[in-house]
């Protein structure tokens, strides 16, 4: 199947939230790669990193809301230390998360971790981690 | 000479071990930290999104307080350190932002950037020096091999809270060094341990604190040292299960650098909770001659 | 360039060239020039001429021994009646204007009396320093605290290290004295300047390449096992420093599994050089095939984040390297480097499979962007020449005058002005030595003119000539 392209197809209103949201300039990622192959959780995502911003550029970004690459972001910062073209990538991680929190709830919520473990947690955890995945 | 100090919520309970250490050999080295007197939260991660106000609030909050106190002012959790720092460049970066913060704030006075916020690890180094550390050991690590584990937070971005080679930083191994250890040459002193991605896949955290772990050892550690309470806890915590995914893992301990450094200087460790890792820490310092 | 007389204290412009640099773009020039008749003075900093070029072992497209096509031109310039060879030399000032510049060279003390020296090595066989060439084999090998750049230097005369030398930093040693045959070692010498006029400049200070202390994420230059371009060229060099046998510098085994990464430093306007050196996808193409020929059981695999080949038979030469030496080409760039046990470890990626992929290299070759050298901002500086953000000295535009600078008289050839390659620094200067020897042409006629018309043999006629 052919993905048919056009000038509304590629810079959607999506396109244009991602990068209002994350205050990058999406086309100015050249594909270099050097985000994906520092990124320390890339092993457990379904697409690499660079390829979200791939297909975000193409104005597929139905496919990124599905994708379960930004939620296995730990925005440890190494693509944004190390990118050529200074994009911050964590900041359209966050993006991406924030507009699929908003349209489909919470990614996790407590109930979905057992008592035990909650109560090992150190603080910072549970408030980063709830931050993070919860609208 | 006196700093004001923020502790953070995390030190404040579950680590408090790593609080009372921090204090305890921070005093001892003519460092005293003084808490603030009232302080919240800094939200555990900084916002990463545009027009982020609303998520200012809290560190821009400790901030101002902070401000009341003097110019500095140091934590010893490194993610408060990268929350706080990277909250102070955004707000002195975007007029708009702090006017708002302010306004919603509503203190007697405007926060205008003035405070400086550091890790109590860059304290040592440039107020102490390593010179007067190594002179106020008592109990020498005896050439212990410990890998120094940075982390992510006080390394990146580096033009915002770098304080040291955000490739190779070699602070906590200076520091190893003083107390009479021999730091580890070793390549995953900066690579993320999973942070908050334990809330959602322990395994995914399990792997990356593996990739860290199996390089202190691979490169000859005895010890990991760690800066943040997030990361010792994935360190230490994801070893529980690590022989079962990878046949034959030996664990190591995971301390906090404050532990290490207290001991050293000859104090009291019994509030430092020293037995309350999963990987039991004691019988190497024993075997060391720090307990 | 309008040529425009500048009357000097004879009246007349001089038809002579200052070149600055003599590497290959100084030296064509320079025997552009001579050639036709004109003196030159060729100015170098080192104590022998070629540049970087006489550090290649082969040159693209054509894998021609670099020596091979070089040598012919450093011989002709050492030779060359109408060429004034000055070495181991820096310009310290030049003032004035087209048809008459005034230059103050300093020549730096060599310690050996060249005009007695007869190039027969002995010192520096007998010397017993040995230190790290970090300049000619960019710390691939070793030379001695007197020596000479390399094998077929031009000239073939020695300049001794007072850094290194053990008779200028401890008071002992003079072995070099005592075996030289001819007493050309004189330890008090001095430097001194001397004065120079010239009618046109030709800058030719070529580049250097980025350091890998920039790159901390690649090893910061501690990984003995990762090094550029220029110092793998020496590892392939039959005169080198391995004698063209492809060995890692941290134990000297023959790697087997060899990494090239492109854009080291290059295509990064966020933390190093913004521009594309345009001569690495070539050269790591040219790389990747000599380091097949000579390790046949070896595999060499190159990132690149695009493959620019825009010259003549280049598209093909990279296909070559593809195709028939099994090169596997990896698009992505490569995050971060390190040392584990005795290999180097290379975290990349291949976005086309969208694979992070790492690889246990036994040596990385990093193929760092190309950078002015300093020197040649002390010149700009010295001339009034525009230079831009990264230091490169500005023609007079990027369109139609490469060679010409916003000064009359005063010209750019080779990599002073930017990133290039051999095939293009020729061209440019034989381009500036064209315009010279226009100009040179043009002032020949004109004092012709004079000269008739002020011996009053039908002046009007010929005034109008």
């Amino acid at each position: 199947m052919r993905v048919r392209l056009s000038k509304a197809s590629v810079r959607n209103d999506l396109v244009h939230k991602i990068e209002e949201i994350s205050g990058q300039d999406l086309l100015a990622c050249y594909q270099c790669g050097k985000c994906s192959a520092g990124c320390p959780a890339a092993f457990a995502m379904d697409m690499l990193p660079s390829q979200v911003i791939r297909y975000a550029q193409l104005g597929l970004v139905e496919k990124v809301l599905a994708s379960d690459t930004p939620w296995f972001c730990a925005a440890c910062q190494t693509c944004y230390a190390r990118c050529p073209k200074g994009v911050d990538l964590a900041r359209i991680m966050e993006a991406i998360r924030e507009i699929v929190l908003q349209e489909k709830g919470d990614h996790i919520t407590i109930n979905d971790i057992p008592p035990v473990e909650l109560a090992e947690f150190p603080q910072q955890l549970f408030i980063g981690g709830f931050r993070k995945y919860t609208a | 000479m006196k700093v004001p100090y923020f502790p953070g919520c995390t030190l404040n309970t579950t680590a408090k071990g790593f609080d009372n250490a921090v204090r305890a050999s921070a005093a001892a080295l003519g460092v005293e930290l003084v808490e603030l007197p009232e302080w919240n939260c800094c939200g555990a991660t900084f916002p990463l999104l545009a027009d982020n106000a609303m998520d200012l609030l809290g560190p821009a909050d400790v901030l101002y307080k902070a401000s009341l106190e003097g110019e500095r002012l140091a934590t010893a959790c490194t993610t408060c350190y990268n929350v706080m720092r990277r909250a102070n460049y955004a707000l002195k970066e975007d007029g708009e932002i702090l006017e708002k913060v302010n306004y919603f704030l509503e203190h007697d006075s405007d926060y205008e950037g003035s405070v400086e916020v550091l890790d109590v690890v860059q304290i040592l180094r440039d107020d102490v020096g390593w010179e007067g550390v190594r002179q106020a050991v008592t109990k020498p690590l005896n050439e212990l091999r410990v890998a120094a584990y940075y982390g992510c937070m006080v390394v990146r971005p580096p033009d915002e809270v770098a304080y040291d080679d955000p490739d190779n930083p070699t602070t906590l191994d200076d520091l190893i060094e003083a107390l009479g250890g021999q730091p580890v040459d070793w390549p995953h002193k900066t690579e993320c341990c999973g942070a908050y991605l334990a809330v959602k896949s322990p395994q995914a955290t399990q792997e990356m604190s593996y990739a860290v772990l199996s390089s202190a050892t691979r490169n000859g550690a005895e010890l990991v040292v760690a800066n943040c309470p997030l990361c010792q806890f994935n360190l230490d915590k994801q070893q529980q299960t690590m022989a079962q995914r990878h046949a034959g893992y030996r664990p190591i301990p995971v301390l906090y650098y404050a532990q290490l450094l207290g001991l050293a200087l000859g104090l009291d460790g019994s509030n430092y909770d020293l037995d309350k890792t999963i990987i039991a820490a004691r019988p190497l310092l024993e075997r060391v001659g720090l307990l | 360039m309008s040529g425009k007389l500048t009357p000097s204290e004879d009246n007349n412009p001089i038809s002579k060239v200052l070149i600055i640099g003599a590497g290959i773009a100084g030296m064509q020039a320079a025997l552009d020039i001579a050639n036709a008749g004109y003196p030159v003075l060729l100015v170098d900093k080192l104590p022998s001429i070629g540049g970087h070029m006489a550090q290649l072992s082969e040159t693209f497209p054509t894998l021609d021994c670099a020596q091979c096509i070089m040598t012919p031109r450093t011989v002709d310039v050492g030779h060359h009646e109408k060429i004034e060879l000055l070495t181991y030399s820096e310009v310290e000032s030049i003032a004035g204007e087209i048809g008459d510049f005034r230059a103050i060279v300093r020549r730096n003390p060599a310690y050996v009396n060249w005009d007695v020296c007869t190039g027969c090595g002995v010192c520096t066989e007998k010397c017993p320093k040995r230190v790290i060439s970090t300049q000619f084999e960019v710390g691939m090998g070793r030379r001695k605290a007197i020596y000479t750049l390399s094998p077929q230097a031009v000239p073939n005369k020695p300049v001794i290290d007072r850094q290194n030398c053990l008779w200028f930093q401890m008071g002992r040693c003079r072995v070099c004295e005592k075996f030289c045959p001819t007493g050309a070692i004189n330890f008090e010498q001095q430097a001194y300047t001397v004065e120079e006029r010239v009618g046109a400049v030709i800058v030719a200070t070529g580049y250097d390449l980025y350091p890998l202390v920039n790159m901390g994420e690649y090893g910061g230059g501690e990984v003995p096992d990762v090094i550029d371009g220029l110092a793998f060229e020496r590892l392939l060099s039959s005169s080198g420093p391995t004698a063209g046998k492809v060995r890692r510098p941290s134990d000297g085994k023959e790697p087997k599994e060899v990494v090239f990464v492109q854009c080291a430093g290059s295509r990064d306007p966020e933390l190093h050089m913004p521009y594309c050196s345009k001569i690495c996808c070539m050269y790591t193409a040219k790389h990747a095939m000599l380091y097949k020929h000579r390790v046949h059981d070896g595999q060499a695999y190159v990132f690149y984040i695009d493959i620019r080949s825009a010259g003549k038979r280049y598209e093909e030469f990279v296909q070559r390297a593809m195709e028939e030496d099994d090169t596997l080409y990896l698009r992505g760039k490569v995050s971060k480097i390190f040392r584990d046990g005795d290999k180097t470890i290379v975290w990349g990626t291949d976005t086309l499979t969208g694979q992070n992929v790492e690889i246990a290299a036994d040596l990385v070759v990093l193929a760092t962007a190309m950078v002015p050298r300093p020197e040649g901002k002390l010149i700009a500086q010295m001339l009034d020449l525009p230079i831009d953000e990264q230091d490169w000295t500005l023609p007079l535009d990027d369109n139609i005058h490469p060679v010409e600078t916003l000064r009359a008289g005063i010209f750019l050839a080779g990599a002073a002005s930017g990133p290039k390659d051999i095939p293009e620094t020729v061209a440019q200067a034989s381009g500036a030595a064209g315009k010279i020897l226009s100009l040179f042409a043009r002032w020949e006629g004109e004092r012709m003119t004079q000269e008739l018309a002020e011996t009053s043999l039908q002046p009007d006629r010929l005034a109008h000539a």
